[in-house]
């Protein structure tokens, strides 16, 4: 029997023992430390793993290590190559990079690898092709678009042997000389060459590996815990349970209602608590553990929705009840608002659970220093809120807490709340070892917060002519068994449950309740998501009953420079909202016709008597930019400036994969007047960076974009101040130009001023604290929001009224985003959002059945894939917020927001069934079709 | 738990058996593992002791015309099978077939043997060869054998191979002669847990207007794969035209029960679109056979 493996990697032969049980993705990541190939799910659904052999790519999550015996393996490393001038990269890693096709980076190693089979068998290959070889290369930032183009980009490109074309995009209007430029991400080279580390890629010495036993149960109470047998495992080093917390039990970003662990005679409110965790020499060893440790549980009634939650017999989940919060919005009369109206509308919209399916499963590292500080690797939207939850467990100051963020394989907002971060820090406490904690796809699935599923009901008033007189809405979020953002999240649902118009009267009511399945939290969108596909249904709904055209009924009551908003808030300024309608409409009349919206019977099949019938459907939104309602609203940014001249930019917002970095690269270079490369970004540290807050609510271009360009002026004030000393001049005659500081008529290299500072005891660096407009609490009129940002957007689908499949074929949207500062960020922003936002109307369905998740595995749980993804038309409109950054708001979010409705109402005008609950079911949509046609 | 404890990777088909039948604990066949792996990884599967990787053994990766049959080895990629010109020539629905399962990756490694080997009632690619008249050849110690199809399977994951002494070789399929042809289709569900929900295979034979002899197979129409004789009885040796069609489609809802699958489909829904798939996939055939 062989016992020694012989394989070619890149072309360096290996000869290494057999480890019984080792997959190809294990030995090319831990054995030749090759971490460039990503596992994402471990369950041969999203290819982030794929690796070429002998020609062919293969999942190597799946690929036993025994088989490559003999076999000439590719990895992501081995595309570019390295000589004395230095790194060439393959046409597909510089087209990735120049395209923009690279956004959080995770599942890139896989795409370009994928991409790379296809174009060695055919370098011609039609778009066709490309969407057949990519179909199960999962992407979630879902740039699939700019994918494509880059892969089309790399084929002419290898096949002319002419440099790889540049990517067509519209600039922005606006430009200066850095701002609204096209600009590619600084870690962009990195991520296509598998160079990029994500935390999983990391190893420390001695580092264990734990595992968290979960319950498994959705409602209980933990009667018996024995982990006996699972200590005397031999490789098991330490299980802690709840009574070895020692500092707070419970965390939580607004409320600490969640338990890092349940006791012995605690409540188990969802599956996901956890009941003890193990740390061990190896994972497998963890994993094993788990399996050992005998719980026994009182199991009690599940409550399952919020519906039945909030009904008086419900069982009790937490001390003050199932009521999370109960949010109110009241503006004006809604009874006269009814009373005036001539139409009244009333229907009520579901809305299902989504998950976020980041590629990159949750990880944290614990590491204890020998000064008695605990060191916390780990990607986080939020690291100094991990660093002060990870201190009240241990009951220290949050100071001896480190939180080294790491880059992250998606957020989407699933990555704001503590997952493995405190048992991590727990366990490496009480063994004095790195412990690593490393979720698996299934407990990812199980155990972070999802979308908020909804009960939305929308009652309408209008007049004859179309004016809005009165909105209703009631709203239940399922906020799941914990707090963690639910009732910001149901806020924002409510406050803009009415729609991005001016309504004189509106009376809204939420109840976030509790109930026994995973949390809810925050998910791009952020609940707007969901009031918006109940509003614009409605807004469709009305347009019909008064015969009015959906975009005229919109343009009449849309919100616009003057307006009131639901919550008492005068808008000033930046409303761009007609000119998104009106780019959106223009553009689908120019390829419809003039009734867009009337059905277009496409193919009749006599025999099958199929027909697919295509419309186009239409809707608008609006989202806050920035935390509002009161919360102060605060970013740090530091900007140095080194005697090479390059400068460095400092803050702990987080990169997710949005492009934060390469914005405030660009803030910096545009006003420091140097290149964008001589800008370093650091982030995510807590003791090297200050604190950004949290990465959410579309909120970090503005408020940390605006603390870095104000820390940069700051700097260039003092170098300014120095250099007029220095050379006995006014400030007026100092100047920047291209990174060399003119004084006079003198020019000397920027970097040159660092040490005159030093000698005058200062430091070459300037400190920011900036703090965003004071926003007013619900309730009290006045600003609730510093800005906002507005989208329109229409969507053309294909219904088979036979079956009740639809498809999108073509999207167009227009954002009022204030100003784009980099248009090939934007881009990737728009087409991901628009994806997730397709996602959730069509594919995406996180189900959950008396607590129990059924879609536990990725092979359940349905995100699209490039075989979705329609043709995409973005228009940038620019409508600039006085205080934003060059007139920047947020827009992560919104571009999501438009997409469910317009696709909905799409598929009423193409076969007249209005969907109320999401995801679109095509089987339910095929019986209503049959009953609507008799 | 590893997945497993010893992988053995033998050259010819008896050491491939002798592999099988002297491991000290369990001991699986494995051929691409797309779905074995996962099996035992998420625990559907119990603990193996020693996977026998069949893949290194020349006679099972052969794709050839053998006198009036189609070969095709077990352990043939799916993809290999989708692009193969002489699959598509004599066996064009499981060339289809091959080319919708699972996603490019994954049929650079999954074989049609494995497809059989799971015994699922409505694989794709075992749909497909039972509309084709698809002989297994079953390899044990002793001998080779040769299986009708449609008796490899005992019921839901239950195969008549003999556990740990027999493997799937390879599948003979006749070659297609004038005037015959066959098709493959299917419906997926893209919400949620997002599968396909029914498929059918059609081969027919026609003279002029005229079905001469005809097989089809649908799933998930029982336990195990099945082809639907009385709708076969029916059309042959019959012009084709709508009302015999509609006759066929009639007999076909008869021959079906469907199961509510929760967060697939409904009967209902199935028993829907298996008339279209029947029409469809028929016809297509039809035309081809032209």
């Amino acid at each position: 029997m062989e016992n020694i493996l012989n394989l070619n990697v890149n072309g360096t032969n290996y000869e290494l023992p057999i480890i019984p049980g080792e997959t190809l993705a294990d030995l090319l990541r831990y054995r030749l430390n090759l971490t460039g190939t990503k596992i994402g799910c471990n369950e041969a659904e999203c290819g982030a793993c794929t690796v070429v052999i002998d020609s062919e790519p293969v999942l190597s999550c799946i690929y036993p290590a025994e088989r490559a015996q003999g076999k000439n393996i590719v990895t992501i490393e081995g595309l570019a190559k390295q000589d004395n001038k230095g790194i060439h990269l393959h046409p597909l890693q510089e087209a990735f990079v120049t395209h923009g096709a690279v956004q959080c980076g995770f599942c890139i190693p896989g795409q370009i690898m994928t991409s790379y089979a296809l174009l060695e068998q055919n370098q011609t290959p039609t778009s066709q092709e490309i969407r057949y070889a990519l179909k199960d290369t999962l992407c979630r930032c879902a740039g699939y678009p700019s994918i494509e183009s880059a892969i089309q980009a790399a084929a002419d490109s290898l096949r002319t042997g002419q440099p790889v074309a540049p990517v067509e995009l519209s600039i922005a209007e606006n430009k200066n000389r850095v701002i609204g430029q096209i600009q590619v991400r600084p870690d962009a080279v990195e991520k296509v060459t598998g160079k990029a580390i994500f935390t999983d890629d990391l190893k420390f010495k001695d580092m264990l590996f734990a595992a968290a036993k979960r319950a498994g149960v959705p409602h209980a109470i933990l009667r018996h815990l024995d982990i006996g047998r699972a200590k005397d495992l031999p490789g098991v080093i330490s299980i802690l349970t709840a009574q070895d917390i020692p500092g707070d039990v419970y965390h939580g970003l607004v409320i600490p209602d969640w338990p890092s662990m349940v006791g012995v005679g605690e409540r188990i409110r969802y599956v996901g608590d956890t009941v003890a965790i193990v740390a061990a020499e190896t994972q497998e060893i963890a994993r094993e553990a788990l399996y050992l440790i005998e719980a026994e549980y009182d199991e009690l009634p599940v409550v399952s929705d919020p519906v039945q939650a909030h009904k008086p017999n419900a069982p009790v989940l937490h001390k003050n009840g199932n009521l999370l919060k109960h949010i109110k919005v009241r503006k004006g009369d809604v009874e006269e608002g009814f009373n005036i109206a001539d139409v009244i509308l009333e229907h009520t919209f579901y809305t299902s659970m989504t998950d976020h399916a980041f590629i990159e499963p949750e990880c944290s590292i614990a590491v204890p220093r020998l000064d008695g500080r605990m060191e916390i690797y780990v990607g986080s939207q939020i690291p100094y809120a991990d660093r002060e939850q990870v201190a009240r467990a241990l009951g220290w100051p949050d100071e001896r807490v480190r939180v080294i963020g790491q880059l992250m394989g998606g957020g989407f907002g699933g990555k704001e709340d503590i997952m493995g971060q405190i048992h991590c820090a727990l366990l490496a406490n009480a063994t004095g070892r790195p412990v690593k904690l490393l979720f698996d796809r299934h407990e990812s699935l199980l155990v972070h917060p999802k979308r908020h599923a909804t009960r939305i009901r929308v009652k309408l008033g209008a007049r004859r002519d179309g004016h809005l007189t009165a909105v209703e809405t009631e709203l239940y979020g399922d906020t799941g068994a914990y707090a963690s953002l639910g009732e910001k999240v149901m806020t924002r649902a409510t406050t803009h449950s009415a729609g991005p118009y001016e309504v004189p009267n509106v009376w809204a009511d939420c109840y976030a309740m509790y109930t026994n399945n995973p949390p809810a939290g925050a998910f791009r969108g952020f609940g707007v998501l969901q009031s918006a596909f109940a509003v614009e249904s409605m807004m469709d709904m009305l347009a019909e009953k008064l015969k009015m055209d959906p975009v005229e009924l919109r343009r009449l009551n849309a919100l616009q420079v003057g307006s009131i908003t639901n919550t008492g808030q005068v808008l000033r300024e930046s409303v761009g909202l007609t000119e998104c309608m009106d780019k959106v409409r223009d553009e689908m009349i120019r390829r419809a016709g003039p009734n867009p919206f009337l059905p277009n019977l496409t193919v009749e099949d006599g025999l099958r008597n199929g027909k697919l019938v295509r419309a186009w459907g239409f809707a608008a939104a609006y989202k806050n930019t920035g935390l509002g309602g009161g919360a102060p609203d605060k970013s740090g940014a530091e900007v140095e400036l080194y005697p090479d001249g390059s400068l460095e930019v400092r803050t702990s917002a987080a990169e997710l994969g949005q492009g934060l970095v390469t914005v405030l690269q660009m803030v910096v270079a545009e006003e420091m007047n140097v290149n964008a490369q001589n800008v370093r970004v650091l982030i995510m540290d807590t003791d090297l960076t200050p604190d950004g807050g949290p990465t959410t609510a579309s909120r970090q271009t503005y408020v940390t974009g605006n603390a870095a360009r104000l820390a940069a002026r700051s700097l260039k004030q003092a170098i300014t101040s120095t250099l007029a000393e220095k050379y006995d001049l006014a400030p007026g005659h100092v100047k920047f130009i291209e990174g060399l500081a003119q004084v006079g008529e003198k020019t000397i290299p920027l970097g040159s001023v660092v040490a005159d500072m030093q000698a005058s005891g200062q430091a070459a660096r300037a400190l920011v604290e900036y703090w965003a407009p004071e926003t007013k609490p619900l309730g009290q009129a006045g600003d609730m929001h510093f800005a906002f940002s507005f989208a329109a957007q229409a969507a053309e689908v294909e219904v088979n009224t036979q079956t009740g499949e639809v498809r999108v074929l073509q999207v167009i949207s227009a954002n009022d985003v204030g100003r784009a500062i980099n248009p090939l960020g934007l881009q990737g922003q728009v087409e991901g959002g628009l994806m997730m936002g397709l996602g959730h109307a069509l594919t995406e369905n996180f189900i959950v059945e008396e607590g129990i998740v059924v879609t536990d595995r990725l092979a359940r749980y349905r995100i699209p894939s490039i075989t979705h993804t329609p043709q995409i038309t973005s228009f940038i409109v620019e409508h600039p917020t006085q205080e934003g950054p060059y007139g920047a708001k947020g827009v992560g979010e919104i571009v999501s927001i438009p997409t469910v409705p317009s696709i909905t109402n799409a598929i009423y005008n193409a076969v007249g069934v209005r969907v109320d609950r999401l995801p679109v079911d095509q089987e339910v949509l095929l019986w209503e079709i049959k009953n609507k046609n008799g | 738990m590893k997945l497993w404890q010893e992988y053995l990777r033998p050259n010819s088909i008896s050491e491939a058996v002798q592999a099988l039948t002297s491991s000290p604990g369990q001991a699986c066949v494995i051929a691409g593992g797309t779905d074995l792996l996962l099996d035992i990884q998420q625990g559907r599967h119990s603990n193996v002791h020693t996977l026998v990787d069949i893949t290194s053994i020349p006679e099972l990766n052969q794709l050839e015309v053998r006198r009036d049959l189609l070969y095709i080895g077990a352990t043939v990629s799916l993809n290999r099978i989708a692009s193969s010109p002489l699959a598509i020539e004599h066996a064009q629905a499981l060339a289809e077939a091959s080319r919708l399962i699972g996603g490019p990756q994954v049929r650079n490694v999954a074989t049609l043997g494995g497809n059989v080997a799971h015994a699922l009632p409505a694989a794709d690619g075992t749909i497909a060869m039972m509309s084709l008249d698809t002989q297994v050849l079953v390899a044990s110690q002793e001998n080779i054998r040769e299986v009708p199809l449609q008796k490899m399977f005992l019921g839901a994951g239950k195969t008549a191979l003999s556990t740990g002494k027999e493997l799937i070789a390879g599948f003979c399929i006749p070659l297609r002669k004038k005037n015959q042809a066959s098709a493959f289709k299917r419906i997926m569900r893209s919400q949620g847990i997002a599968l396909p929900i029914i498929n059918l295979s059609a081969w027919l034979q026609r003279e002029g207007d005229r079905i001469v002899d005809l097989r089809i197979a649908a799933g998930p129409a029982g336990a195990t794969p099945r082809r639907i004789a009385s709708v076969e009885d029916l059309l042959r040796g019959n012009t084709i035209k709508d009302g015999l069609i509609s006759d066929a489609v009639c007999e076909l809802l008869d021959q079906i029960q469907f199961r509510t699958s929760p967060q697939r489909a409904t009967a209902e829904y199935r028993h829907h679109l298996v008339k279209l798939l029947l029409v469809d996939t028929l016809l297509e055939a039809w035309d081809r056979a032209g």
